[in-house]
């Protein structure tokens, strides 16, 4: 029997990707022994998929995928698992999730679709064109990598950026087509937007900015080069759109989960209940209001993000009646590695002012003020200092001491 | 209860530091140092969640 929510016999978790590994196994370490179905529409276990853009597209790299828990791991937890069977609808009132001609039934349901990049209009059916988000797209950027492909990425992000890097590690060209004038302007700020142009220059990678893309040149089905709409050609054997990502929620549309006006991901309150209740949300597809950073509404596409949220909708999914349910506090944090570079970022960007300490390079920090407290931080090659940095975001410290204490850590490492 | 790093694995991302700093330090190099390799068994639920945090699985504990 249950020792936990008695209406709750079968939890169904959509999505089996981390924040959706993370529910069903948080689930389990409630004590909770009823059901739990895994559905995914990828036909494989949960992976990881930071090393997408980064180990994997090393060219001593398999095609094989090493899923984050073995089948019987998984068979151990007692989870059933409904791969290669995607999402096409829900059924709120018959508390059911349709799977094409088919559906799965259920009594809580955590929703961890994940997102979807953006494709390039005009590209489908044209060779050596993909998004980076599966493994799969892993395995044809990786060949193509080793075939000795130039390489155009489209979109100065995060990902396109370690796609970049990949291609300069094995000596191989690579471009990189920005419409912003500064890459990453909007989400870091201008000032650390060009240090981060300035590790693409130094590692030669040509970076066009503020310039779109108005087409693609094929030969046989096969791309052959990116047309830029200031009347330039670049050639390519390998095209990688990186323009970001849309909450993965078509599924959804026709459901009544309340969705965000913009990106249509699945608005949530801080303890990650969806608008209808017994559904919750985790991970790349869920909006929440961040009681750290003034409430914000935040969707974040960060590993630790997916990984937290995965467990604590789970957890809250079969809480029993009179229990507490947990609500968020997050300080987020990602990583990305460029060209040999480690960037780590923690807490928001939204900020009031952004400082940079010490380097306009490596070794730089940079601090985002939000009134008189430090908001966040972004660090260059300093694996040392950005958990220290955290703990200031966390208490919150003042800027003052933030300004302090960065100029102290540049002094000591000079 | 021992607390073992697999420096093979270990990416320095810090997670385990931003969750237990009393027992973990990413240091200059990249890697964790474990700052207390032997600690008390009263620390363990919290180590574990740091250890669980891990990222990349570079850690794990050792009775």
């Amino acid at each position: 029997m249950s020792t936990r929510e008695p209406g709750v016999r079968r939890l169904v978790i959509v999505g089996a990707s981390l924040a959706g590994l993370r529910a069903a196994e948080s689930a389990r370490r409630t004590g909770w022994d009823g059901e739990i179905v895994l559905v995914g529409a990828e036909d494989h276990l949960p992976y990881d998929r930071p090393p997408l853009s980064k180990a994997q597209l090393d060219h001593r790299t398999g095609d094989d995928l090493v899923p984050l828990r073995s089948r019987d791991e998984l068979d151990g937890l007692g989870v059933t698992t409904l791969l290669g069977t995607p999402a096409t609808g829900l059924d709120t009132d018959g508390r059911r999730v349709l799977l094409g001609d088919t559906a799965v039934a259920y009594d809580a349901l955590v929703i961890a679709t994940g997102a979807t990049p953006y494709r390039l209009p005009g590209a489908d059916g044209i060779a050596g064109v993909t998004g980076l988000r599966t493994h799969s797209d892993a395995v044809a950027v990786r060949r193509a990598l080793d075939a000795g492909a130039r390489t155009v990425v489209i979109g100065a992000g995060f990902i396109g950026s370690e796609i970049a890097s990949a291609a300069r590690k094995r000596g191989l060209p690579a471009t990189i087509v920005e419409r912003l004038e500064v890459p990453l302007s909007r989400s870091l700020g201008p000032e650390p937007g060009a240090i981060c142009a300035d590790l693409h220059r130094d590692a030669g990678t040509d970076l066009r900015l503020g310039v779109g893309v108005s087409g693609l040149e094929s030969t046989g089905g096969r791309v052959t080069g990116v047309v830029l709409d200031d009347g330039t050609t670049v050639p390519a054997d390998l095209v990688v759109v990186g323009i970001g990502v849309r909450p993965a929620t078509g599924w959804l549309e026709d459901s009544p989960v309340a969705l965000h006006d913009g990106d249509r991901g699945v608005l949530c309150t801080a303890s990650l209940a969806t608008s209808v209740p017994g559904i919750w949300a985790a991970g790349d597809v869920a909006h929440f209001p961040n009681v750290r950073f003034g409430g914000d509404l935040m969707r974040l596409e960060h590993w630790t993000n997916a990984a937290e949220q995965g467990a604590l909708a789970a957890r809250n999914a079969l809480a029993g009646t009179g229990e507490e349910i947990a609500f968020l506090d997050t300080i987020p944090y990602f990583w990305s590695d460029w060209y040999g570079h480690r960037l780590q970022f923690v807490g928001t960007p939204r900020a009031d002012e952004v400082v940079t300490v010490g380097p306009h390079g490596p070794g730089a920090i940079v601090l985002y003020r939000r009134g008189t407290q430090l908001a966040g931080v972004l660090t260059i090659d300093r694996p040392r200092d950005i958990m220290k940095f955290r703990r200031l975001v966390m208490e919150p410290g003042s800027w003052d001491e933030a300004l302090f204490q960065a100029a102290d850590r540049v002094t000591a490492s000079a | 209860m021992r607390i073992d790093v697999d420096r093979s694995r270990c990416e320095g991302l810090g997670m385990c530091e931003a969750m237990a700093h009393e027992f973990f330090e990413v240091g200059d190099d990249g890697f964790v140092v474990v700052l207390d390799e032997a600690p008390d068994e009263g620390q363990r639920a919290f180590i574990r969640a740091a250890i669980d945090s891990c990222p990349v699985s570079a850690l794990s504990l050792r009775d």
